[in-house]
């Protein structure tokens, strides 16, 4: 198969399975008549009349600032904390159990102790509850990439009279960079997850707060619509990312692809 | 000026101890070019690297103009036999190139003239903005020496520099450093362990004896320069010396051998004697 033709049914099946999915359901729920079940084009209306874009600037923009915000602190904070941790092998030591534990709890357990302690119902509490939870990916994964960086590269560098910081700079994040960039991925749709739930309570805005609040009154056309919305969310936030990915880490592809060859 | 005095490098303490380097001295004269060339799993690599400052000696030091080595002296510049590994492959040639010069205070347009010319020296210039490993094996060790060059050190430090490359790159990467070393007046002290090589290159040999390791013979090379591939390999002068330090490396192996009673002497327990 050329590749010509792959492409084209890689992007045909991007498309066309969604749209079999959808006319499926389109069909079923035209018969079924389920409270439920809304049919599609309710569905779609709704959308079009909540998201395009009357509501769009309440409800979207809010949620999109806290994932941004939370996703960028924990960016932050993953590589700035876990490029020492890599090159210690001491504090690691002492570190490691710590990370494990806050890692190995599931993001719901902590949501009532973040709106007590952050007692907010603006971003403060959101924000800090999708930046904790999206941190892990990001350091883990850095100190991975930090641990795994060739001993001979670090040694070039210092050979040739490169300062501590220097070498961070110059070798070890660029080295660390492809891995990085793998938990920044996880971390992303983490963002998403975390911002649905810590917008369900005390809150006043956001995809999530917009979805219980439309469960809880029974209107479940919005609801699907809020549903709709943040798997499109999720999705187009993962395209953008891959695009960015590819941008970056160009050099990373070439040279897996030649030392493979 | 060079000089190696009594270096010793022992791993761990006590009855446990391992002795790499038991005690080796020799001296590089300036713009001299010595070999250093020893059995397999003599040490090389970490006496060079002790010689490098990336790793303190236990015994001895290494001089370099009088003032001792503590940590990576500027007057040095080391090309690793891995440049698969030793270059960048997220950076260009020429961010290659340039990594040593960055925290150098040196104008944008000393930079690039250095990085130019240095490419110029290994005949790289057309591949200024490739990466590393869109280039062959030999191209990327032209690349490490062109970086170590640009960094203008008063000695090359080369560690098995050559070993990974087919054998016509090899003798086309001995030539060049020897025409590299004649333009910019550098001094090199190369470790390897190929003995062709370890005569062909240097104007002496330093042969190592097996671990612990010390000096077991420093073979002046006389043969006449320029050398060819060809004319200087034919000549009995060459043979000689070549013969002449096979002999110490092999009968070396052989003591090894017997020495930790491996394959030939049954396996004789030696309890208690300390290696």
């Amino acid at each position: 198969m050329s590749r010509r033709t792959y492409m084209g049914l890689k992007i045909g099946a991007e498309i066309a399975v969604p749209l079999a999915l959808l006319a499926g359901w389109q069909l079923w729920t035209a018969h079924a008549h389920s409270v439920k079940f809304p049919r599609l084009s309710t569905i779609l209306v709704q959308f079009k009349d909540m998201w395009l874009f009357s509501e769009f600037g309440t409800h979207v923009v809010p949620s999109l600032e806290r994932i941004g915000l939370g996703f960028a602190i924990a960016v932050v904070a993953g590589i700035v904390l876990g490029i020492p941790l890599g090159l210690s092998r001491w504090a690691r030591l002492w570190a490691m159990p710590h990370i494990e534990y806050w890692r190995a709890i599931p993001p719901p357990a902590l949501l009532p102790i973040s709106i007590v302690l952050l007692h907010s119902i603006d971003n403060r509490q959101k924000v800090a509850f999708i930046a904790f939870f999206c941190l892990f990916p990001v350091l883990l994964n850095t100190i991975d990439g930090v641990r795994g960086i060739d001993p001979t590269l670090v040694d070039t560098a210092r050979s040739y009279g490169l300062g501590r910081l220097e070498r961070i700079r110059r070798i070890v994040l660029p080295a660390a960079l492809p891995q990085i960039v793998a938990g920044m991925r996880n971390s992303l749709s983490l963002a998403v997850i975390t911002m649905v739930l810590s917008e369900y309570f005390s809150s006043t805005s956001g995809v999530g707060y917009v979805l219980l609040i439309s469960k809880n009154t029974f209107q479940l056309a919005p609801m699907w619509a809020a549903i709709v919305l943040i798997g499109l969310l999720g999705y187009l936030l993962n395209v953008l990312f891959i695009l960015a990915e590819r941008r970056v880490l160009a050099w990373h592809r070439g040279w897996r692809a030649s030392v493979a060859s | 000026m060079l000089e190696v005095k009594g270096i010793g490098k022992t791993y761990g303490t006590g009855p446990k101890a391992t002795h790499a380097i038991a005690d080796v001295s020799f001296t590089v004269a300036d713009g001299e070019f010595v070999c250093v060339v020893g059995p397999s799993g003599c040490g090389k690599t970490t006496l060079l690297k002790c010689i490098a400052g990336l790793l303190p000696p236990t015994r001895g030091e290494a001089l370099v103009r009088g003032r001792r080595v503590e940590g990576p002296p500027e007057e040095l510049a080391l090309v690793f036999q891995e440049y698969g590994r030793s270059l960048m492959p997220w950076a260009s040639v020429r961010n290659n190139v340039l990594l040593p010069l960055r925290h150098k205070k040196l104008s944008r347009a000393e930079r690039s003239r250095l990085v130019e010319e240095s490419l110029d020296a290994v005949g790289l210039t057309q591949f200024l903005d490739h990466y590393p490993w869109q280039l062959s094996g030999g191209m990327q060790q032209r690349v490490a020496i062109a970086r170590a060059l640009a960094y203008q050190p008063t000695t090359l430090l080369m560690d098995e520099p050559f070993a990974s490359v087919d054998a016509q790159t090899r003798g086309d990467l001995e030539d060049l450093i020897l025409r590299v070393r004649e333009q910019y007046e550098i001094t090199v002290l190369f470790v390897t362990h190929d003995i062709d090589e370890s005569v062909y290159l240097p104007d002496r040999v330093v042969v190592l004896t097996h671990s612990p390791t010390e000096v077991k013979e420093i073979v002046p090379v006389g043969l006449p320069r320029p050398r060819d591939q060809i004319v200087t390999k034919e000549l009995p002068e060459f043979a000689h010396l070549r013969g002449h330090v096979y002999r110490l490396i092999k009968r070396e192996q052989q003591d090894d051998a017997s020495a930790t009673g491996g394959e030939t002497s049954g396996g004789v327990p030696h309890a208690g004697t300390p290696v």
